[in-house]
């Protein structure tokens, strides 16, 4: 693993995006085939699954580093990485091996499918064998968390770079449900055989939001407007008989959604659809909460399947009679989806989404403004002559969402965060008032600068009031503003409201802790947009 | 009887001998055990330390009443006898070893066991009673020795040097800093240094100590002609001060940089990991060497490293300073002093 640990220690060091591609690179052109195909699989989230409970291995870690188990959990979090803290307390290696990747990988595999003792004895030979990096790696792949500074695109660059082929075909090579164990180096990345797996996706184009304003895209002819629905988006593919439903994340999401299924004998194969799956009640979407109910759900009770039915809401065709038409104008492409549904009986679960007519960029912003109402989050913009494009890229596609909801809590709890941010403390918990009471409400992580997270740590630190294990309870003192893009009602949270991405969006200096807003004024907010 | 030593709103007190250990508040008399800013305080009537230490503390307070004294020495202050004992963190740096009618009390200051080849080498003092830091009192904190971190440094600097990049590192302007000018390897490029880091080069050349040529960087300095050189700035040098360098690697030098989050957290391109601070095997050892039994523990992570202690069989208590030892994220205390 010597050369995998050495790639992983470059890619770890530097922060910019050439020095880590073509290290990568390197390591596609001389590690062993077997090496190179885990090491793609690691670096697209294919890791193998956790082998272990991590309260066994922290128990094993600190017997053998000869420290209480009470030491190594202080420890944990001040690192902030279960894998480091291991491999940073353990002594070194008495009997060091150089095994390939592929070795460890196929050794984590096999733990996985012993008894504790022996999986216990197993991983005290391996830290045995290991140091260092790769001691780390080992650790990360026993604990399933597998991360690196690396998105699937650079190396699929860094692939492309190495292999001499275009990126975007290797784009579409690396989709689908392979693993090292059902594929090989040369079936997967050399061969060209584009039939060879009927459920392959194409990789998804992805818009940036619109940041400046919208006028500035020129003439509004040119592009197409519909709503911006909030719900999976999702990849349709039928061919040959069978469907298969594609999430962005690459997740096959196909039995957690059987509605669809039925589409199979209506829809010609050959075609893929880019939509959005939604719950769907009428004419209108059901709150983001019904889907969720659905998402974690491998197998769908029937009445789930009747209180939250989903549509796919068809934003786009890239494939149509089993060609590749992805380099169509969109205009071109989207007449011929309308064709195909507009064929389809009215009670199917596929609906085209909506093309809005407008005259000009002021006409859209009017529609866009009541996007909230309708349940959407504001606008696609699409350039009418474009092609579908891969991964997110500017200019000929931009969102354009409704500016978000915002309400002023305080901060009341504060904890620590993980790997880049521990010992730094980023996650907080927020409150409104309801009368001389703070009531919790949501926490919230993002949004703050490096500076500014610094300083609310040294803040934290002088300033609390209770220790809850690692949460601590502060004084209430700063106010903030939190961003968010929906509310529910829940009666998971004292406050009977759940936010949708709520984040930090301002430090209010400038507003004193009494002038935060209420409870009531959330619940008005559930009122007009729940 | 109360102790021989009290723990005071203006620091470490010695009531039967009428003075001071590195006090944050200004004294009559203070021994200082070395130069960096949160040990060697301005503002104190008298002043005590070792010889090798005085040149900097002179550098850095000005004019001020210094008695300095060779290690080893004994010296009778009030009812008590005082000696300065090395400490391994910088050179000049002792551990201040003091004795009451056969109670001894040491308080260490900054320490570190492993010899820098630069700094006066740590030596075990036995007592009753053991002040001690605990900056990096985690098991997670192990160093490397010396040798490995300077072959790292070594080689990152070649490889730069080779592909036409300045190597930019950050260390603590005194200390860190001439611990690696003096083992670096001087024959890969020119070394250039920041006016904080050459002035305290200055002080300790002055002193008789070793170091290679560096050249201090000034707004006219023409940094073409040095083309894969070595910058040796303090990290908070990092950003404005280093821009004009151009194509470069940044790294820095500490123990912190054991922890890959803070690494990455740093965003240079490199971290080494080195400390002028004792490592967990470090501290335990130098605990034990003493023959304590009773251990205060000053300034790191004090209440876990307490309780490991207790644990042990000590007594150990935590005593609240104002010491920062090497804190993390602090601003360099060399720029801010």
């Amino acid at each position: 693993m010597k050369r995998f640990a050495q790639l992983f220690t470059v890619l770890d060091q530097t922060t910019k995006t050439t020095l880590k591609t073509a290290a990568m690179a390197d390591y596609f052109r001389d590690a062993p085939d077997d090496d190179k195909l885990w090491c793609i699989a690691l670096f697209s989230s294919r890791r193998p699954k956790r082998a272990i409970n991590t309260t066994r291995l922290r128990e094993w870690a600190a017997e053998r580093a000869g420290i209480p188990l009470w030491l190594f959990e202080e420890a944990y979090p001040i690192v902030g990485d279960l894998a480091e803290t291991i491999s940073l307390v353990l002594p070194l290696p008495s009997n060091p091996q150089d095994h390939s990747l592929t070795h460890w990988v196929n050794y984590v595999i096999d733990l996985g499918m012993l008894e504790e003792t022996d999986r216990k004895s197993g991983i005290l030979k391996a830290w045995d064998q290991l140091d260092g990096v790769e001691r780390f790696l080992f650790n990360k792949l026993i604990t399933g968390g597998f991360r690196v500074g690396v998105s699937q695109k650079l190396m699929t660059r860094a692939l492309a770079k190495a292999t001499d082929q275009p990126e975007a075909q290797l784009t579409h090579k690396l989709m689908g449900n392979w693993t090292p164990a059902t594929t090989s180096y040369h079936a997967l990345i050399l061969t060209d055989d584009p039939a060879a797996d009927l459920s392959k996706p194409y990789p998804f184009y992805l818009a940036y939001q619109l940041d400046g304003e919208a006028q500035d895209l020129g003439d509004v002819t040119e592009w197409s407007a519909e709503y911006k629905w909030d719900g999976i988006r999702g990849q349709l593919i039928l061919r040959d008989g069978q469907h298969f439903l594609w999430s962005r994340g690459e997740d096959l999401m196909t039995d957690r959604f059987p509605e669809l299924a039925q589409l199979v004998d209506f829809v010609p194969p050959g075609t893929v659809i880019d939509g959005e799956v939604l719950a769907w009640q009428g004419d209108a979407p059901l709150p983001f909460s019904a889907l969720q109910k659905r998402i974690g759900r491998k197998t769908v009770p029937k009445k789930l399947l009747s209180e939250a039915p989903v549509v796919l809401k068809a934003y786009d065709l890239l494939e149509w009679q089993g060609q590749d038409i992805r380099d169509w104008s969109f205009k071109k492409r989207r007449a011929q989806l309308a064709d195909m549904i507009v064929d389809l009986p009215d009670d199917l679960p596929l609906r085209l989404s909506d093309s809005l007519t407008a005259d000009s960029w002021q006409d859209l912003a009017d529609q866009r403004a009541i996007s909230r109402d309708l349940g959407a989050e504001g606008l696609m913009l699409k350039r009418l002559d474009s092609p579908y494009l891969s991964g997110r890229k500017k200019g000929d596609w931009w969102k354009w969402k409704v500016d978000p909801l915002t309400i002023d809590a305080v901060m009341i709890y504060a904890q620590s965060g993980h790997g880049r941010r521990a010992n730094l403390f980023t996650d907080f918990t927020f409150a409104v008032w309801n009368g001389n009471d703070l009531v919790p409400f949501t926490k919230a992580y993002s949004g703050l600068t490096d500076a500014e997270f610094r300083q609310i740590t040294q803040w934290v630190k002088k300033n609390t009031l209770q220790r809850f294990g690692p949460v601590r309870q502060v004084k209430p003192e700063h106010v903030f503003e939190i961003a968010f893009e929906g509310i529910q009602e829940s009666t998971r949270h004292k406050s009977g409201v759940a936010l949708r991405f709520p984040r930090m969006s301002r430090w209010r200096h400038d507003k004193p802790l009494q002038e935060a807003n209420t409870l009531g004024d959330l619940k008005e907010m559930l009122q007009q947009y729940g | 009887m109360g102790d021989l030593l009290t723990f005071t709103d203006s620091g470490i007190y010695c009531e039967k001998g009428g003075f001071y250990v590195d006090p944050w508040r200004p004294v009559d008399r203070a021994l200082i055990t070395h130069g960096h800013a949160d040990h060697a305080r301005s503002g104190h009537a008298h002043y005590m330390a070792t010889h090798a230490a005085a040149p900097v503390m002179r550098h850095r307070l000005g004019d001020i009443d210094l008695q300095s004294i060779d290690y080893g020495t004994v010296q009778r202050i009030g009812d008590v006898d005082v000696s300065f004992h090395p400490a391994g963190h910088v050179p000049g740096s002792a551990q201040i070893r003091i004795e009451h009618k056969g109670e001894v009390w040491v308080v260490s200051g900054d320490y570190k066991i492993e010899p820098d080849g630069f700094s006066e080498p740590f030596e075990p003092v036995t007592c009753h009673a053991f002040i001690t830091e605990c900056t990096f009192g985690l098991p997670v904190f192990k160093w490397q020795p010396q040798n490995n971190v300077m072959d790292q440094i070594n080689d990152w600097w070649r490889k730069n040097a080779a592909a036409g990049r300045t190597s930019v590192l950050g260390a603590y302007a005194l200390g860190k800093a001439q611990r690696i000018l003096s083992a670096v390897n001087a024959d890969i490029g020119p070394i250039l240094t920041h006016g904080a880091v050459e002035n305290t080069n200055d002080v300790l050349r002055a002193q008789g100590l070793i170091l290679p040529d560096t050249i201090r960087v000034t707004p006219d300095l023409d940094l073409k002609s040095y083309s894969g050189a070595l910058v040796v700035c303090p990290p908070s040098g990092f950003g404005s001060w280093t821009q004009r360098f151009g194509a470069q690697s940044t790294a820095f030098a500490s123990g912190w940089m054991a922890v890959r989050g803070v690494r990455r957290r740093r965003a240079a391109d490199r971290g080494f990991v080195m400390s002028d601070h004792a490592d967990w095997d470090g501290l335990n050892t130098a605990i034990a060497e003493t023959g304590a039994e009773r251990i205060f523990v000053t300034h790191g992570y004090t209440s876990i490293f307490r309780r490991w202690l207790e644990d042990q069989g000590y007594d150990a208590q935590i005593v609240e300073t104002e010491y920062e030892g090497d804190a993390l994220d602090q601003t360099d205390p060399e720029i801010a002093a």
